[in-house]
């Protein structure tokens, strides 16, 4: 407890602890975050983490490199293609093999598939957060499409696991194609949608403008990536930056915005939603031929000697995978710094002085997801 | 005067937005016939079909002469990141050839420490085994999550090479 | 029109004949506390059911569908489940208060009901001073929440407590406030005066725009009232879990449960019985065939309709919009709902002394 002191008309006051978490509606988890307040305004937070921490770095250590890419989905479970993508590409730049650009354009179009679903979920869980509980199962429907498209190729609708080193796991199924189609034409009539119901909304607007200010020069010093990095103008779309599978060959936007605070987080999201339909359309009807899986993979793969380092744009940040190779089938040490980590340590930097409802939407608009922290 | 055409502007702003909102919500409340998008679980069990990738658990498919192309090499385990597959071997000698041979004891398979990751099916060189479609797997005994896979007394295929 | 007072005076006269005037009282009483206690029990339990599957509908689900035909019977089940499960209290709440506040909460809803008009002649409680006996007691159920919040020892329904004081006090006065343009129009406080006054014709068509402002004044002071979304900064599920109730278990819950639906139901039934006339028939001026066909339709079942029209659109905003943040509630009360009101209410008077309204 914090010490007692004298308000103005002479009444003893005191600041207090609240635990939100780790069983809180709101932290999507089992994320625990002590509130240090006075009265409702919010003087510090502080997370403990570490309550789904299943040592996934270890794990790795003891799996040959193709069993890594199957952990890897548990992470960040709702980016888990990017996630998959990113040790894939990894092991395949230490091996200098290049992938037939079939691989690359479903990769890519892949990625784009689960960055939407993963932001169509956290649209939903925004409003909810909010106390709009009717938005929750309008972006679960929309989820619903992809989620069975993946199903239909990949197998699995969440674990998908559907890259392998050196290429993918099955070749599309014959209806891709025109279930994403069927999709992209559906999910243009219902963005607009997600906008009157949400973006324009007076109250949605009341409780999200001017709240929770992250800085440029902030969002560099706290390693804020993805679209809550984006929305303070710190311009870090790996897609962009460095990119990667198809990513070279598609036009599309980096979305930036100015002023960072939680409206232009959760207008930067929306508005990459409209990047990722625009990439899916460029590609879609375009997937060239080739192989699936590149012959110069061995059964067993052994990394050369060395470290390496690669990392995605996943729907949360930027993923990078660090491996220590000893030039056996296991690596020797591997560290992933995952997007999710780095942004919810900004929390206490913005929500200082605003209010317990404040503090949920911007934790909503960081769009924390907690095994990707914990790992 | 300025700032009570604001104030004013703001209220019918805002009550535009909220009308909106309610305009979109209301469609769908009017609509509810035709845009539910939940299922009726138990009922629509018949007809609930997945798709034929989907990753229902491991099976190994016999044939007719109760056979399967199981070897016995024991490359599925290897797979395995979880240690969900424990191949039991045994050496005999081929009555034809005359020569010693491994065939498959037990192909022993743990659903409950399976993560359906695909791993196995990719490495199986015989393709022995496969992925099935159901989905309903809970039981009350653990110990029934742990399966043999290649039925009793069946036999490899003689066409299989090893 | 059937009037009810028949049936009631029948009833009246049969218990004179048998008993003493002081026993008759007093069973008569008894009668009417039993049909009511029926009455919003079984209203409650309509109203759980209807909301949970209106929320359905928007939300593109089916709704409960499980237990009896259509899952109607899911809100009883609902019920048997609460009334068996434990009482659970922590160890430094109060437990006397702890105690208390469910049955203030509930208690100050069953007072308002008391005096609402079901229907011609169909009112247990007919006093002069209707619409202001019904804010008064209605406010009573904010010391139950004050209470519970308190007496629970826990820091979450402390705050969801202390929110919902500042939150219902200040509603309360754009809630009166709204009601009183119909007391200056209708000249009277008796709520069968008001109803009487709408003979030919309801306020909210009578009345003008400024009656018109003061409906949706009221609506939306009145789902703030009965703290519910987008105004549930008592309960603000996301952020405080489940706010001044979150450490009640079992029925006492379900009392909370229970008051919050009463409550619904009454600031329906009064905003139905002022501004859309109630259990009066849709009659417009002078057209005597049309007022005669409305006066077919039984006046209770004009009552059911009007508040459930209230009843689905307080519902809509619910499941509609998101919820406003503590101070801004108290902004839209202060800045724009109470100053508006006002002016309103003085536009309202000028309209009644020059007679210009129908
Ligand atoms: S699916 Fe994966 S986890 Fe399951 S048995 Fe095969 S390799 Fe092991
Ligand atoms: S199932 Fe396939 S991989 Fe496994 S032991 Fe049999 S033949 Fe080998």
């Amino acid at each position: 407890m914090t010490e007692e002191t004298l308000t103005k008309e002479g009444l003893k006051t005191q600041e207090y602890f609240v635990n939100m978490g780790p069983q809180h509606p709101s932290t999507h988890g089992v994320l625990r975050l002590m509130l240090e307040l006075d009265g409702e305004i919010i003087k510090k937070v502080i997370p403990h983490i570490g309550y789904v921490h299943r040592s996934i770095e270890k794990m790795c250590e003891k799996d040959s490199y193709r069993q890594i890419v199957h952990i890897t989905d548990r992470m960040d479970y709702l980016s888990n293609h990017m996630n998959n993508e990113a040790v894939c590409l990894l092991v395949e730049n230490a091996l200098e093999i290049e992938v037939s650009d079939r691989v690359k354009v479903i990769r890519t179009i892949m990625s784009e598939l689960t960055r939407l679903s993963s932001h169509q979920l956290w649209w939903g869980v925004m409003g909810m957060d909010l106390g709009a509980l009717t938005t929750f199962l309008y972006g679960f429907r929309d989820r619903e499409m992809i989620n069975d498209i993946f199903e239909e190729t990949c197998g699995a609708r969440l674990t998908m696991n559907y890259n392998t080193p050196g290429g993918l796991m099955f070749d599309i199924h014959p209806n891709f194609q025109r279930r994403v189609k069927e999709f992209v034409a559906h999910f243009k009539t219902k963005l607009p949608e997600y906008d009157a119901l949400l973006s324009d909304n007076v109250i949605f607007r009341n409780r999200t403008e001017g709240i929770g200010v992250l800085s440029k020069e902030d969002a560099i010093s706290f390693g804020v990536t993805g679209p809550t990095g984006r929305a303070s103008g710190f311009s870090n779309d790996i897609r962009k930056h460095k990119p990667y599978s198809a990513y070279d060959r598609v036009e599309f936007k980096e979305i930036l915005m100015e002023t960072g605070d939680t409206f232009s987080r959760y207008k930067a999201r929306i508005l990459e939603m409209w990047e990722s339909l625009s990439i899916i359309e460029q590609l879609i009807d375009n997937i060239p031929e080739g192989e699936i899986q590149s012959p110069a993979v061995k059964a067993v793969i052994k990394l050369p000697k060395g470290e390496f380092y690669q990392s995605v744009e996943t729907a949360r940040g930027e993923l990078g995978v660090y491996v220590v190779s000893d030039g056996t089938k296991n690596p020797y040490r591997v560290k992933f710094r995952s997007p999710g980590f780095s942004n919810l340590f900004v929390l206490n930097h913005l929500a200082q002085g605003y209010k317990i409802a404040d503090l949920v939407a911007m934790m909503s608009t960081i769009d924390l997801v907690i095994p990707d922290i914990d790992r | 005067m300025s700032a009570v055409a604001t104030y004013f502007k703001d209220i019918f702003q805002g009550l535009k937005t909220l009308l909106t909102g309610m305009k979109i919500t209301g469609y769908y409340f009017s609509h509810a016939r035709k845009e539910i998008i939940t299922q009726q679980y138990p009922e629509n069990r018949d007809t609930l079909k997945m798709f034929d990738r989907f990753r229902g658990r491991v099976v190994m498919p016999h044939d007719e002469n109760n056979e399967h192309a199981c070897t016995g090499c024991s490359s599925c385990e290897l797979a395995c990141p979880n240690g969900s597959i424990e191949i039991m071997w045994e050496r005999i000698v081929d009555p034809e050839t005359g020569k010693k041979k491994k065939i498959i004891d037990k192909h022993v398979y743990h659903h409950s420490m399976c993560t359906l990751c695909n791993l196995c099916i990719i490495a199986c060189p015989t393709d022995a085994i496969k992925m099935e479609q159901t989905f309903e797997h809970a039981t009350f005994d653990r110990k029934e999550l742990t399966m043999i896979l290649n039925k009793p007394g069946s036999k490899v295929r003689k066409d299989v090479e090893e | 029109m059937y009037n009810f007072s028949a049936l009631t005076q029948s009833i009246h006269q049969y218990l004179s004949e048998a008993m003493s005037p002081l026993g008759a009282k007093i069973t008569e009483m008894a009668i009417i506390g039993l049909v009511l206690i029926a009455f919003v029990a079984l209203s409650v339990m309509g109203l759980v059911y209807i909301e949970r599957k209106v929320a359905a509908f928007f939300q593109l689900r089916v709704g409960p569908n499980r237990v009896g035909k259509w899952g109607l019977l899911q809100t009883l089940a609902d019920f048997l489940k609460l009334l068996m499960k434990e009482h659970i209290m922590a160890r430094n709440a109060d437990k006397f208060l702890f105690n208390l506040a469910p049955f203030l909460i509930v208690t100050a809803a069953f007072l308002a009901i008391g005096a609402v008009p079901f229907g011609l002649g169909l009112q247990a409680f007919d006093i002069n001073i209707g619409v202001f006996y019904i804010s008064a007691v209605s406010s009573i159920g904010v010391l139950g929440i004050l209470i519970g919040g308190w007496a629970g020892n826990n820091k979450y329904s402390l705050i969801g407590a202390l929110r919902s004081g500042a939150q219902v006090i200040s509603y309360e006065i754009s809630a009166i406030l709204s009601l009183l343009t119909i007391v200056v129009l209708a000249g009277d406080l008796q709520l069968s005066a008001i109803i009487e006054s709408q003979r030919d014709g309801w306020w909210v068509f009578k009345g003008h725009i400024p009656v018109l402002i003061s409906f949706v004044i009221f609506l939306i002071a009145g789902t703030a009232e009965t703290n519910r979304g987008p105004f549930d900064m008592a309960e603000a599920e996301s952020e405080l879990t489940a706010g001044f109730h979150t450490e009640y278990s079992g029925i006492k819950f379900a009392m909370f449960f229970l008051a919050e639906y009463v409550n619904l139901f009454i600031i329906a039934a009064v905003g139905a019985t002022v501004f859309l006339g109630g259990w009066m028939p849709l009659h417009i001026g002078h057209w005597q065939a049309f007022n005669h066909i409305m006066d077919y339709i039984p006046s209770i079942v004009w009552f059911f309709l009007k508040t459930g029209g209230i009843i689905g659109i307080i519902m809509w905003f619910k499941w509609t919009f998101p919820r406003l943040r503590i101070d801004q509630l108290l902004v839209l009360e202060w800045k724009y709902l109470l100053p508006i009101n006002l002016v309103n209410l003085l536009v309202v008077a000028f309209i009644t002394l020059m007679g210009w309204h129908f």
